[in-house]
């Protein structure tokens, strides 16, 4: 049953064919077989998973379960679980175990949805290749010279590999949207406040928003329905109504206007991944969708926009891992200060030290004004953009990301063209606004995705779209190589 | 040269909330450390802060009743440090955007006028927790219960110029505070906690010297002490050709100094900026207008009421509204009484308050409850009671000897009033003390004390002084 989605196996668990505690068998015993393979897992959590199962099983055969009830998923190793460590992929919360549950894993549990195990990710969600992870790198199922994106590269990778049908991600800068799209998936990153924040390692608390990955639209309108809504333990979470997701997927799209952002069609794109993603447009466009050329004028600032504040936000997010309560702590320490200095500096990796010092340095005396009131402006811009242009069409179309996986190591050492890889995913969280990715075909053997962004709250359209692509595309139902 | 000191306080007060600014732990003091924190107060990955909707309405009390104006609009932002018992390395505090601007506070002169100290802000803020250095070993340890609990932190404008005129603006509004139920007002278990900025500069000089902020000045005459020396200390420095360096100097109680703690060069860079984990605070008319309902009568309207209602000097006034729990004992006690509120104010004022300071307890923990002091006045006025009999019935209600009647009967100390009783006993004085009185008749009036203080010891105390006075009178005055 591993091929299969979320919804035929909810189906199948509702109609008896199969019972959750099978199939959590059936994917454990995958996951020991190939996850060696792709290091999408920081941890497995194979005795809770069957204690979930037997339970989901339970509540199946009274008549009372949900379409979630007894479906296998993976979290993000960002979201705390009660009795579970959270690692968020760095030595420093290594052994850390919270005693609480993220609201997004409570309310996955709630549903009914069996945790497999903790998805491995860039440290702090910082990284857009997964190799900045303490417990290294995600290898891309499609080719295992590949990164899977990141920073959620192993809930993208081990839905790919067909590990698990679904897992919980994270996007504050595309960490949900780019490893969908080299992977082959699909990820929806909702509207800021949509899903709670509770719980979830913060990165930078003003962009970071939790989202599913699956493999079809159908399964992410499934999962964001059971994920969504107000949360009293997040003041950001919005109190809007959560629909029905499912509802509208098959709507037609006759008429739908689809904008065009010519900025995301510039220098830097890979001409194969221009060329599949104006053949999504074009089958689009053969659905009945209308294109409609569009600008985002303000949009090249938005990766230095994006570069102040998400660094700013971590370097007081991160301040509270000091070795004084939790986490990794420096062996004897002489002084207060060696005790901060020893425990961060060992505690942290690179990427995560980089990003704090850029955030200290932008929120400094004398640099304030230049730096993150400046990058705040220029966030404004940026969000007046896109709503001017959804003022024009429903949706805005192009390709997630410039170009494919690239190998690992490639960009390593190179952090500018490293954040280059989100140049089209972060302006939407600086907006605030809900993003989808959608396979849409292959460059040489590595996926392409195609990005549709969508007004606030409005993802139901984008599932509505993505999915009637996805019906008369099978992008999504093809299979890395090894992983059948 | 004539120097001036120029005086601004910073004032922290916590607000008596249940539970903590942005978690649901609970705000009690002294309980075992790190019991009452909770995963958001101990800065744990992943939690957020949710703002306690009550804390926002004790601010806008407080705005309201310093007559601020509370804002529609405030925010939050992080002040960014490190500090062991700083669990997440920030602590959330109102910076740019406060929750009130402007207000202002009159206090008392020495010379009977009154001043009006300006309000420059009052903001909202969550505590750090407590670091504690002794009894590990050369270690630290760190109890996080207070962190997470709410602050206000209220900042006058420099307008006090001396030491006295700071301590009477931190007990005006430390009653203030108390008055609104928003503070305790526990000055030991740091509810109620002052920083201060100083500074002199010659006398006619427009722009202010360089300041030092002196920290810790945590009970009214410390506040006093601490500034007197600090004053004393710059006057020093400036007059033998020195500088007053901006710094921030902590106040040491046992030796009565004020010590450097850091320059300003030391300062930490705060590195402020908005908390993107919290909504602005709005404010809206109608929740100002239900604080509003729930504002009680302030302490400068209770004193005038006072004065006016019962006819009271003004010093007995404002020593009556100093708190509210004295205020509503007077008043309950006045009322009791049946009326007579200005003996009511000399017993509580010379034998209440005198007993209480004695035994170093609170007017809430009074032995003698207010119908009990009422009943005492009444006794006094139908004369029942002399006034010395009022001092000892008092005395014996103290050490928990019953009511007035209870007493004055065990204790048979109704005053006699019997007019032939007090004639005998008159008679029997001049009789007894013949010398004294052929020196009273030659002349020596001030004698007629004497013969007063005969009578009223051969009486027991218990004879009226008025009657005593007036046969007195008419005896002595009907021999000569």
């Amino acid at each position: 049953m591993h091929q299969n989605t979320v919804a035929e196996i909810a189906a199948a668990l509702r109609a008896g064919e199969v019972s959750s505690r099978e199939l959590t068998e059936q994917l454990l015993a995958r996951i020991e077989q190939l996850d060696p393979q792709i290091n999408s897992l920081i941890t497995i959590t194979a005795e809770q998973a069957r204690n979930a199962a037997d339970a989901a099983d339970a509540r199946l055969r009274s008549g009372d379960g949900g379409p979630l009830t007894g479906v296998p998923l993976i979290h993000k190793d960002i979201f705390c679980t009660d009795g579970v460590r959270t690692t968020c992929g760095s030595r420093m919360l290594e052994p850390f175990q919270a005693p609480y549950d993220a609201t997004v894993v409570q309310r996955m549990a709630g549903a009914g949805a069996v945790m497999l195990g903790k998805a491995n990710m860039d440290e702090f969600a910082m990284g857009s290749s997964n190799e900045s992870s303490y417990f290294g790198p995600v290898r891309n199922p499609w080719d295992l010279d590949a990164v899977p994106g990141g920073s959620s590269g192993g809930s993208a990778a081990a839905v790919a590999a067909r590990l698990a049908p679904a897992a919980t991600g994270t996007d504050t800068g595309g960490s949900i949207r780019q490893p969908a799209a080299l992977s082959g998936i699909c990820g929806l990153k909702p509207t800021y406040g949509r899903v709670s924040r509770y719980g979830m390692v913060a990165f930078a608390s003003s962009l970071d928003q939790a989202g599913p990955f699956a493999r079809t639209a159908e399964d992410l309108a499934i999962l964001l329905g059971a994920m969504a809504g107000v949360d009293g333990r997040d003041s950001t979470s919005v109190d809007h109504v959560v629909p029905d997701y499912c509802e509208g997927l098959n709507r037609s799209i006759r008429g739908l206007r689809v904008g065009v952002p010519a900025e995301f069609f510039g220098e830097g794109l890979d001409t194969d991944v221009r060329s599949r993603v104006e053949a999504a447009l074009k089958t689009l466009e053969g659905e009945g969708a209308e294109l409609v050329e569009i600008n985002l004028p303000n949009m090249e600032l938005a990766l230095p926009a994006y570069y102040v504040i998400a660094p700013a936000e971590a370097s007081s997010n991160l301040a509270r891992f000091d070795g004084v309560r939790y986490g990794h702590r420096c062996s004897e320490p002489q002084s207060l200060e060696d005790l901060y200095k020893r425990s961060r500096a060992e505690g942290f990796g690179d990427e995560v030290k980089r990003r704090i010092l850029i955030g200290t340095y932008a929120l400094s005396a004398g640099y304030y004004d230049a730096y993150y009131r400046k990058a705040q402006q220029v966030r404004r811009l940026v969000a007046d953009d896109f709503r001017k242009a959804l003022e024009k069409v429903d949706v805005l179309a192009g390709p997630t990301s410039p170009t494919p996986a690239f190998d690992i190591g490639e960009r390593a050492d190179d952090p500018v063209s490293m954040y280059l890889s989100d140049i089209y995913t972060l302006g939407v969280n600086l907006a605030g606004l809900p993003g989808l990715s959608v396979p849409a075909g292959f460059s040489r053997g590595r996926p392409v995705g195609l990005q549709l962004i969508g007004g606030y709250f409005d993802e139901a359209r984008l599932l509505n779209v993505a999915h009637k692509y996805q019906q008369v595309t099978d992008w999504h139902k093809q299979v890395p190589e090894g992983f059948e | 040269m004539k120097w001036e000191t120029v005086i601004g306080l910073e004032i922290h007060a916590q607000l008596s909330t249940r539970t903590k600014i942005f978690s649901g732990a609970p705000t009690a003091y002294g309980a075992e450390p790190n019991t009452q924190a909770c995963p958001v107060d101990l800065g744990l990955p992943g939690v957020l802060p949710v703002l306690n909707r009550e804390a926002v309405r004790m601010a806008v009390k407080f705005g309201l009743a310093v007559g601020g104006q509370v804002t529609s609009r405030s925010s939050f932002a992080r002040k960014n440090y490190f500090y062991p018992d700083l669990p997440k390395g920030y602590q959330i505090s109102q910076y740019d955007e406060p929750i009130v601007e402007g207000g202002h506070l009159d206090i008392d002169l020495e010379d009977g006028s009154t001043k009006r100290i300006g309000i420059t802000r009052a903001h909202l803020e969550e505590d750090a927790g407590k670091s504690l250095h002794e009894d590990f070993h050369g270690m630290t340890g760190v109890d996080l219960n207070r962190a997470g609990t709410p602050l206000m932190e209220i900042v006058s404008e420099p307008d006090l110029r001396s030491p006295q005129e700071a301590a009477a603006y931190m007990r005006k509004l430390h009653a203030l505070v108390r008055y609104l139920e928003i503070c305790d007002g526990n000055m030991q278990e740091g509810s109620f906690r002052c920083d201060a900025n100083v500074s002199v500069r010659p006398v006619g000089q427009t722009e202010f010297g360089t300041r030092a902020e002196l920290k810790n000045l945590n009970s009214f005459r410390f506040v006093e002490r601490a500034l007197e020396y600090e004053v004393e200390r710059q006057i020093d420095l400036l007059e033998s050709g020195g500088e007053v360096v901006q710094e921030t100097r902590l106040y040491d109680v046992d030796r009565g100094v004020t010590r450097s703690m850091r320059t300003k060069e030391e300062a930490n860079d705060y590195r402020y900026f908005p908390d993107p984990d919290l909504l602005p605070v709005e404010v809206d008319e109608a929740l100002i207008a239900d604080v509003r309902e729930t504002l009680p009568e302030l302490p400068d309207e209770k004193r005038r009421r006072f004065e006016q209602e019962y006819g009271l000097p003004a010093y007995d006034a404002g020593v009556l509204t100093a708190t509210r729990e004295m205020a509503d004992y007077f008043e309950q006690a006045v009322s009791e009484s049946g009326g007579f509120a200005k003996r009511t104010a000399n017993l509580l004022m010379s034998e209440l308050l005198a007993y209480l300071n004695k035994d170093g307890l609170e007017i809430t923990e009074c032995p003698v409850t207010p119908q009990m002091l009422g009943t005492l006045v009444a006794r006094v006025e139908d004369e029942t009671l002399s006034s010395r009999g009022a001092k000892d019935v008092f005395e014996a209600m103290w050490a928990g000897e019953g009511d007035p009647d209870t007493v004055i009967e065990s204790k048979g100390l109704k005053q006699v009033t019997d007019t032939s009783a007090i004639e005998a006993l008159v008679d029997e004085a001049l009789a007894n003390n013949p010398q004294q009185l052929e020196q009273y008749r030659a002349g020596k009036e001030k004698l007629f004390g004497f013969f007063v203080g005969q009578v009223m010891k051969a009486s027991g105390g218990k004879a009226n002084p008025q009657q005593v006075n007036e046969l007195l009178k008419k005896k002595l005055g009907s021999s000569s």
